[in-house]
């Protein structure tokens, strides 16, 4: 253990960052309850003193998280009771009525169907081809740490950025995509692919896969350094080929890593807007209108505070639910990540 | 590139070999193989590619063959922009900068003192604190706007400022920050904290003399973190800034592609543009990125 720490210690201080990210899934778990069993032993020192000092040190974190992400929050639920237009003094309360307003709207239940499609289709499509590309960036390859870079290129840049130029790629009849379908005889709506309620969707998940691919990428494949070598040189003394040593190997190792993000794709869905605003400002005719571009466009631009804020609670309480959800089912066994690690800290501690 | 070459590095000390670095011991690439990568590699970086390349056409020649190369090639629209013929490329890149240095800065400050506490000392509710900090992670700013809006522009006036835009978006930033230095403190030997003591050091005087030096390499992470999520912003930006001298880039992107809907090479140069200060960034600290997200995620 000593040695151990010793040498974590070492590299950090030799301008790796590989500490601040333990690769080891269960090793980062045993990482975090360590410090507080082994600090137990040495004497606690004078109570005021070490309360300034903890009071110091939290303070600004504690402070700026209070008023610009805590209080927020707490005033967005505030404002959902009212019926309000941002200026002038909120009296008009008018209970649950912005909630029934929202969660009846056709155009929010459309949002909502479109975000559980997106999260659907980001991992149904994601998962395997992220593996794929990771499962081939994890063999012997020429150019392969150029190769890791290029697939991460398109998650890096701003989702502005990007969607101004698959925008301009996208567009009706003079854009590259419809060139291009038309020189291969596939027939391409008057709209565009943007433009089309039918296609809309489509078109808007096939740009949220370029872009987001990446991270699964790279994500996976940080995963499999963590699949010790010895595994691999077992099978391959057993004769298993390189796609049985994936499958029966490489793949359930995986699984935290996939789980994790997995994780982060549901949330990423829930809360999509950057792309979506850039690329078809929810239409056409609401065809891809998301909780939060609903929010912004039926809620801020109209000045209706109220319903604005009614959306943003949902949009809070269905992100909560899905997380802790998928928490509970699928992450219990992990011993690391997100929320898990402060229950599971917390339950050493009190130990 | 680093995590995994020091992974590796550790796996073969530990069977003092040297000869497996990468892979995993199977042989790479037939053609095929190589192949594939080549398709992905072009899925890629095509989009990005065509951008940069039409920003070298004019819109004659883009209106009459879209997938075809320049011609002529033509500096022109580059030129426009960077000589701020058109839009206002440099004024949104100081914002886009200052907004950046400044969250970054509020950042790594604010996320690096909260969570030496968290991981070194011993006190009541320090897991009650750290689960606050953690359950940030879950409040999309989505949710937040409204509020935001109200009180940086209409209560605090700070609405069209530097600092108005980056408070909120450290705020946001600083659950991940956390996540990611607590382990990476705690990880740091008890020895050396003792060692200090002994020789007569308080714990500020500890956390200022050594353990901020040994944390370097997790402020850069974190930092990296802020800056990315910060310079790609668009929600807050949006939100926050309606006066056009104060924008960022991805807002002076999107207004740009609005206003001069017609000019489709403008729109292109503009974008390639903005691009290249995020690709140098990522291409020199690509490292610290994907570790980065890596911690984000293991915690």
């Amino acid at each position: 253990m000593d040695v151990a720490d010793e040498a974590t210690a070492r590299q950090g201080g030799t301008a790796s960052p590989a500490t601040s990210a333990p690769t080891r899934g269960a090793g980062s778990a045993h990482a975090l309850p360590a410090p507080p069993r082994s600090r137990a032993r040495r004497r606690t020192d004078g109570g005021l003193r070490k309360g300034l000092e903890i009071a110091f040190f939290v303070t600004p974190a504690l402070a700026i998280f209070s008023v610009f992400v805590v209080w927020p929050v707490i005033r967005a639920i505030h404002f959902s009771l009212y019926s309000w237009k941002g200026y002038g003094p909120m009296v008009d309360f008018v209970g649950l009525k912005n909630y029934v307003t929202v969660l009846g709207n056709d155009v929010f239940q459309g949002a909502l169907v479109n975000n559980l499609t997106i999260m659907v289709v980001s991992i149904a499509v994601q998962l395997p081809l992220g593996l794929a590309v990771a499962l081939l960036l994890n063999r012997k390859l020429k150019g392969r740490n150029i190769l890791r870079t290029i697939v991460f290129v398109p998650y890096v840049l701003a989702e502005v950025v990007t969607g101004v130029i698959w925008r301009q790629m996208l567009q009706a009849q003079y854009g590259l995509i419809d060139t291009i379908a038309a020189a291969i005889g596939f027939p391409t709506p008057q709209q565009g692919f943007l433009g089309d309620t039918s296609y809309a969707m489509g078109a808007l998940m096939v740009v949220l896969t370029w872009k987001y691919l990446g991270l699964a990428v790279v994500l996976f494949l940080a995963g499999l350094t963590s699949v010790p070598e010895e595994l691999f040189e077992a099978a391959q003394i057993d004769g298993a080929s390189w796609w049985q040593v994936q499958r029966k190997v490489t793949i359930p190792l995986l699984g935290p890593t996939v789980r994790m993000w997995a994780f982060l794709s549901i949330i990423g869905s829930i809360q999509v807007f950057d792309m979506v605003w850039i690329l078809t400002k929810g239409g056409p005719a609401n065809a891809t209108q998301t909780m939060a571009t609903f929010l912004y466009s039926f809620g801020v631009d109209r000045n209706l505070y109220g319903i604005a804020s009614a959306a943003s609670v949902i949009l809070f309480v269905i992100s909560l639910v899905l997380a802790l959800t998928y928490q509970r089912i699928f992450m219990r066994r992990d011993a690391d990540g997100g929320l898990a690690t402060g229950r599971k800290a917390k339950k050493v501690g009190a130990r | 590139m680093s995590a995994l070459t020091l992974d590796r590095r550790r796996t073969s000390m530990r069977s003092s070999s040297k000869k497996r670095r990468s892979g995993n011991g199977f042989g790479g690439g037939n053609v095929l193989i190589y192949l594939i990568a080549a398709v992905v590699a072009a899925c890629s970086l095509g989009p990005v590619l065509y951008g940069v390349i039409s920003g070298f056409r004019t819109n004659k020649d883009l209106a009459s063959n879209p997938s075809g190369m320049p011609n002529p090639w033509t500096f022109q629209n580059y030129l426009d922009i960077i000589t701020g013929k058109t839009g206002t490329f440099w004024n949104s890149g100081l914002n886009s900068l200052m907004v950046a240095l400044i969250t970054t800065t509020i950042v790594v400050v604010a996320g690096i003192m909260a969570a030496y506490p968290l991981a070194r000392y011993r006190f009541r509710f320090r897991e009650q604190l750290y689960t606050v900090f953690v359950l940030g992670l879950l409040f999309p700013v989505a949710v937040a706007v409204v509020p935001l809006f109200i009180m940086i522009s209409k209560d605090m006036h700070m609405g069209n400022t530097w600092w108005g835009l980056a408070l909120p978006q450290a705020a946001f930033a600083l659950p991940t920050t956390i996540v990611i230095l607590r382990p990476f403190l705690s990880a740091l030997p008890q020895e050396i904290e003792e060692a200090a003591l002994i020789d007569g050091a308080s714990r500020i005087g500890f956390f200022w003399r050594i353990l901020l030096p040994l944390s370097g390499p997790g402020m850069v992470t974190v930092g990296v973190l802020a800056f990315v999520g910060s310079w790609n912003a668009y929600l807050l930006p949006l939100l926050l800034l309606n006066d056009p001298s104060r924008k960022t880039l991805p807002l002076g992107v999107a207004d740009f592609s609005t206003e001069h809907s017609a000019d489709m090479v403008g729109i292109f140069a503009y974008t390639s543009l903005a691009m290249i200060p995020a690709l140098i960034f990522f291409l020199s600290l690509q490292n610290k990125i994907v570790n980065g997200l890596q911690g984000a995620v293991k915690g």
